[in-house]
């Protein structure tokens, strides 16, 4: 196992990591929107956002990226590899996170929205600035852990052509034929980058615990 | 005779089969202190949220300062439900306390206080820190600006959430048992801040167990009983002898639970 070899792993593993980050966040917003679909007390929202929630929790990412891939060209929509990815990462996390949020939202207590109610703030500030914020810092431990499923997950997308860390390391083995050495360094940057993800986390746990509890 | 601050006529509410509150009738005159009281479920909260608009009354009608809060009740009893930012926009003369406090966990006082008036009122953020901060010089509590609730006593949590309240200039205050939540040697640091609202002429509706309160600064009391007002008049006509059954068996039980404390 040469050096050049593991700058090869490596330059992979920026873009297992970018694919991941950019999904990650992606999917964040699409969560909140989820959430406020899930709140807002209407049902033409909320069935929808159910659906989608059950859906993407319900099919295999492999089968959903497999899926984009193939549909979108069918409906006109060409979008290279790294894009059909990003949507299916990102729709999946979406469904996952908006239902770790779930469990946030529902333990905002009451009074704190009635006391948003009565200063006169509109629903959806009540929800950008009161309910959101909260449910955030209570679910926090499960969104970083839904991060680090997402990046190792995003291992999937070599099926939609994307190089990444284990389809690197997948091409280099049997390039080389020295698959161990070449599959322990994969292992090990997938070590490093969730750990390090477990520490930021836990690190900005512990900032928004400073500013509120 | 000028506009009541608050009128509130032949107010029901019902939660499903149970009527909590019926068929109440009270004026509430406009620089006045007015108590409710009452037995342990008669109702008091239930008509301080309806003045909130945080319970909706099953019938009657609420009006504050003249306007019609929530619906517009016709004499026939048919009534129309307001557009929801006329709701807001009464509701916006009307500053509540509760007994949790209910501060948002994740802003300092300052930002409980300024939140609103960036928010809703759209005023700059500089401006809305100085005018949030003189409510907070108000109850004493300037050197606490940059401190979370989870960071301050219950007293002073609950002179941050009186601060919030009256950061939006509201005409009328509600507080629904503000000293309840807290240790007997706080209470006294809230009631003082209350104390001095009154005495600038606030419109207050207090639902408080203080009686002594009540009986001081209070100029309207209102006695509660199983979702009835029973009587409503000034404290001098309410402490004084001879009294509504209920109410002498109310306040009787109020002595007793004053005596045994001290036994
Ligand atoms: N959301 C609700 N759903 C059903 N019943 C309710 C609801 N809120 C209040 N009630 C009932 O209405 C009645 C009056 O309650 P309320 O809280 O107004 O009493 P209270 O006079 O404030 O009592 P306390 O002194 O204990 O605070 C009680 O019987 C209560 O159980
Ligand atoms: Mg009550």
């Amino acid at each position: 196992m040469t050096l050049k070899l593991f700058t090869l792993l490596l330059e992979a593993a920026l873009s297992t990591l970018g694919i991941s980050l950019v999904s990650i966040a992606i999917g964040f917003v699409i969560a909140m929107l989820l959430s406020a679909a899930l709140l807002s007390g209407k049902s033409v929202y909320i069935l929808p956002a159910r659906l989608f929630i059950s859906f993407f929790r319900g099919v295999p990412l492999l089968v959903q990226l497999l899926l984009i891939y193939t549909l979108l060209p069918v409906i006109g929509i060409n979008v290279p590899g790294i894009v059909a990815a990003i949507i299916g990462l990102s729709l999946c996390t979406a469904a996952y996170q908006a239902e770790n949020l779930r469990g946030g939202f529902a333990s905002v207590p009451r009074g704190l929205i009635e006391a948003a109610d009565v200063a006169g703030f509109t629903g959806a500030q009540t929800f950008a600035r009161i309910r959101a914020p909260i449910a955030i810092r209570l679910t926090f431990p499960a969104l970083v852990n839904e991060a680090i499923m997402i990046l190792k997950s995003s291992s999937l997308v070599s099926v939609v052509g994307i190089i990444e860390i284990t389809k690197m390391a997948q091409d280099l083995a049997s390039s080389t034929y020295q698959p161990i050495p070449i599959f322990a360094s994969a292992a090990l940057i997938y070590f490093v980058i969730n750990s390090a993800i477990a520490l930021l986390g836990r690190y900005a746990e512990r900032s928004l615990k400073g500013a509120s509890a | 005779m000028s506009v009541p601050a608050i009128a509130i006529r032949k107010l029901v509410k019902r939660f499903g089969e149970t009527a909590v509150l019926q068929d109440i009738d009270l004026e509430i005159p406009e620089g006045k202190v007015s108590c409710l009281i009452g037995p342990s479920g008669s109702g008091k909260s239930t008509l301080l949220r309806c003045l909130a608009f945080l319970e909706e009354p099953t019938s009657g009608m609420i009006t504050i300062n003249g306007e019609a809060l929530g619906f517009f009740e016709d004499p026939t009893g048919r009534r129309e439900r307001l557009p929801a930012n006329q709701i807001r926009a009464v509701r916006t003369k009307t500053g509540m306390v509760f007994q949790q406090f209910n501060l948002w966990p994740h802003m300092t006082a300052l930002g409980n206080v300024s939140e609103a008036l960036k928010l809703v009122r759209k005023v700059p953020k500089a401006e809305a820190e100085e005018r949030a901060m003189a409510q907070l010089r108000k109850v004493g509590l300037e050197n606490r600006a940059g401190h979370y609730p989870s960071q301050l006593s219950g007293g002073q949590q609950q002179r941050v959430a009186i601060a919030r309240a009256l950061a939006l200039e509201p005409k009328i205050m509600l507080f629904d048992e503000p000293t309840s939540a807290l240790d007997p040697e706080l209470t006294g640091e809230v009631l003082n801040v209350m104390r001095d609202l009154a005495s600038e002429g606030m419109t207050m509706v207090v639902v408080t167990h203080e009686i002594g309160f009540a009986a001081s600064v209070g100029q309207q009391i209102s006695f509660l009983d199983h979702g009835r007002l029973l009587f409503s008049g000034p404290p001098a006509e309410i402490f004084a002898k001879p009294r509504h059954a209920r109410l002498e068996q109310f306040l009787d039980t109020y002595l007793d639970r004053g005596a045994s404390m001290l036994a």
